[in-house]
């Protein structure tokens, strides 16, 4: 998949703003009350490029907790719990996809 | 081992110093990300998919025992217990965290370790060859011209802002293990038809998404001139490289756009107004820097002795690997031993801080202290008497690293791919696990003979598919992970690049593929002897293409 850095905004269903947190790099979202989570299920949800862009543009705005927000596809479940819109995504949220060889 | 003098570490020191505060500054919000992004890739920092990683320099692939209980240090205090070693004789280590990096580049720098020149566009980590000082066919140690174009590039004011980023390598052995001629710059020791030994000199190599061979610009340039002409192409790059597009910035693609004959003059005319000045070496500043190295006081032993003669008979797991793991010496009585970090199933390249630790006491008990880092993302024991061979390999089969498949199709290069990187299409990892099991029957792997599968999840090509007897490139097609093959690649001084085979496939279709390839490799092959990359060669990609495609 194309790396979202290098893509424009064009928004076909549900999106969230991702990053990492600046003083660990631990994968983060940005909420509705203008906070970064580490829980994918507290991020503000869009669904419009409208409401995105002004996700985004909040989020970007606090550089001091977080590098490089941009936007992400989600999926809803059908109990609208929010899950990651693709394997670059499910990676984020779990993890390399084979057990690491130090644990 | 090289020593360093006083100069070398009172510059890391204060390299730790000014970063500390760096990140601090960052931390505090003084720093925007735009303008601490700068600083962060002149200190090998990178920002992957959860985590940042360090890479750290390790000079012409040379660690001493202290340095690589250093690393194990580093895995075990501030990541999650491993690390990884690239194709360019670094290491990186995926889960650092930012607030910590202060600290353990600190750590580092009491062994001497750091991660200079492993990011941005300046004059990357020298590479050479992962046998230097010990291999039978080199004319010399090539790492003394490695640690002379170091000290020269370091802090070269003119050339910590390239175009773009410049990689450089030297062999000094008949056969090229240090992959040169993918190189920006690739340098080969020889001694010519008058009995000099000089450099031959080629330019423009590269992988990524415009791959080229390297081409000669110089057949042979004497020993004194040669800090004064590689200075003289980076003055002709840094003046006429382009900086307006990233994907145009590279040496290759200026030597592509004017030919290597013009750029070959551009250099010429540089050349000639600086050749005879400060630049121009003495003989005995290249003999101090020779008498830093310190080689092993080797014993007077013969080859095969006894012992080893009474563990081949004895114990066939030992033979099958020192058929395969263990190689000629320049000393008699003494070998040169290949660890494998790609054990069946493994992500290739990574090492525990167990293992770390172990290899440690190892080199210091078998090999003078001493531990190489190869571009293959394999290590070895440089100099270990052949008597200890046994020994050794006992130790060494305890942890896990005496996979006898070096060189073998099992030997997967792979870069880290979408389990770690922010740029990637698709993953690398699971294919070569999955591929390192279908392949894990060494009488098989031996039959093949040599064959390098090589793995890249995206077109940066930092796995270097292009150049494997089997080249696999993850692409995306609509959201989906892809894979393309390409065959009849070589890095060695036969350097040539792959040729793509057909149409990307998926994920679930890339270990049958291959296989496939393999088997039609096996029964096309006219002798056994014929190398992969022979038979492509001979035949073309056509009988392989229908055996990958007609049954899809
Ligand atoms: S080849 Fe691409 S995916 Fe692999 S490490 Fe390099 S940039 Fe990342």
């Amino acid at each position: 998949m194309t790396s979202p850095l290098q893509q424009k905004l064009k928004v076909h269903g549900p999106v969230v703003i991702t990053a990492n947190r600046l003083g660990d790099g631990a994968v983060v979202y940005w909420t509705a009350a203008g906070a970064w989570t580490t829980d994918i299920a507290a991020a503000a949800v869009a669904t419009a490029s409208a409401r995105a862009k002004q996700l985004l543009a909040a989020a970007t705005a606090d550089f001091v907790h977080a590098v490089d927000p941009y936007v992400a596809p989600v999926e809803l479940s059908p109990d609208r719990r929010v899950l990651p819109g693709n394997l670059r995504e499910q990676i984020r949220v779990s993890g390399p996809t084979f057990s690491l060889p130090g644990a | 081992m090289y020593r360093y003098d006083e100069f070398d570490q009172q510059l890391i020191d204060e390299r730790v110093a000014e970063f500390r505060d760096q990140v601090r500054r960052r931390l505090s919000g003084e720093l925007t990300e735009d303008e601490f992004k700068l600083l962060r890739l002149l200190n090998g920092v990178y920002l992957q998919l959860h985590a940042y990683m360090l890479r750290i320099a390790i000079p012409y692939g040379t660690l001493s025992s202290e340095q690589l209980r250093m690393l194990a240090h580093v895995a075990r205090r501030y990541d999650k217990n491993y690390g990884h070693f690239t194709t360019r004789q670094n290491i990186q280590f995926n889960w650092i965290k930012l607030e910590e990096i202060p600290d353990t580049i600190a750590d580092l720098a009491g062994a001497h370790l750091h991660a200079m020149q492993t990011s941005g566009n300046s004059i990357r980590n020298i590479t050479t060859d992962h046998w230097a000082g010990v291999a039978p066919d080199e004319i010399e140690d090539p790492r003394i011209w490695a640690e002379i174009l170091r000290q020269w590039s370091t802090l070269h004011p003119e050339f910590t802002f390239l175009p773009r980023k410049f990689k450089i390598a030297i062999t000094a052995a008949k056969h090229d293990r240090a992959a040169v001629k993918i190189h920006d710059i690739g340098l080969r020791l020889y001694r010519n038809g008058a009995g000099e030994v000089g450099f031959e000199v080629m330019v423009g190599g590269g992988l990524g998404r415009t791959p080229f061979v390297g081409k000669t610009i110089r057949p042979f340039l004497p020993k004194r001139d040669f800090l004064s002409y590689l200075e003289a192409i980076l003055r002709v790059y840094n003046q006429f490289g382009r900086r307006d597009n990233i994907y145009k910035a590279r040496i290759k693609i200026l030597v592509h756009e004017i030919g290597a004959e013009s750029f070959a003059k551009e250099v010429e005319a540089e050349w000639q107004s600086i050749k005879d000045g400060a630049l121009a070496l003495d003989p005995a500043v290249v003999e101090e820097i020779k008498s830093r190295f310190r080689y092993p006081v080797y014993e007077s032993l013969v080859d095969e002795p006894a012992e080893l003669k009474a563990a081949l008979k004895a114990e066939p797991r030992f033979k099958a690997w020192f058929n395969n793991s263990v190689s000629r010496h320049k000393r008699p009585g003494y070998a040169i031993v290949t660890l494998s970090l790609k054990p069946a199933g493994a992500p290739p390249g990574d090492c525990t801080a167990e293992q770390m630790d172990a290899i440690a006491d190892l080199a210091d008990r078998y090999s003078g202290s001493e531990i190489r880092v190869g571009h293959d993302q394999n290590l070895v024991l440089p100099h270990v008497r052949q008597r200890d061979l046994a020994a050794l390999w006992r130790a060494l089969d305890a942890i896990g690293l005496a996979t006898p498949n070096v060189g073998l199709v099992s030997d997967i290069i792979a870069c880290p791919g979408l389990d770690y990187c922010a740029l990637a299409n698709a993953r690398s990892i699971p294919v070569a696990q999955e591929l390192t099991k279908r392949f894990r029957d060494l009488g098989l792997a031996a039959d093949l003979g040599y064959l390098h599968i090589n793995i890249s999840g995206c077109i940066n090509a930092c796995g270097h598919h292009h150049v494997g007897d089997i080249g696999i490139l993850g692409v995306e097609k609509n959201g989906e992970e892809y894979y393309q093959l390409s065959l009849g690649g070589r890095a060695d001084e036969h350097a040539e690049l792959g040729a793509l085979l057909g149409p990307a496939m998926p994920y679930a279709e890339v270990a049958d593929s291959v296989e496939d390839v393999v088997a039609a490799y096996l029964e096309l092959r006219e002798r056994p002897a014929e190398l992969f990359a022979e038979t492509v060669k001979r035949i073309g990609l056509e009988p392989f293409k229908e055996r990958v495609y007609a049954a899809r």
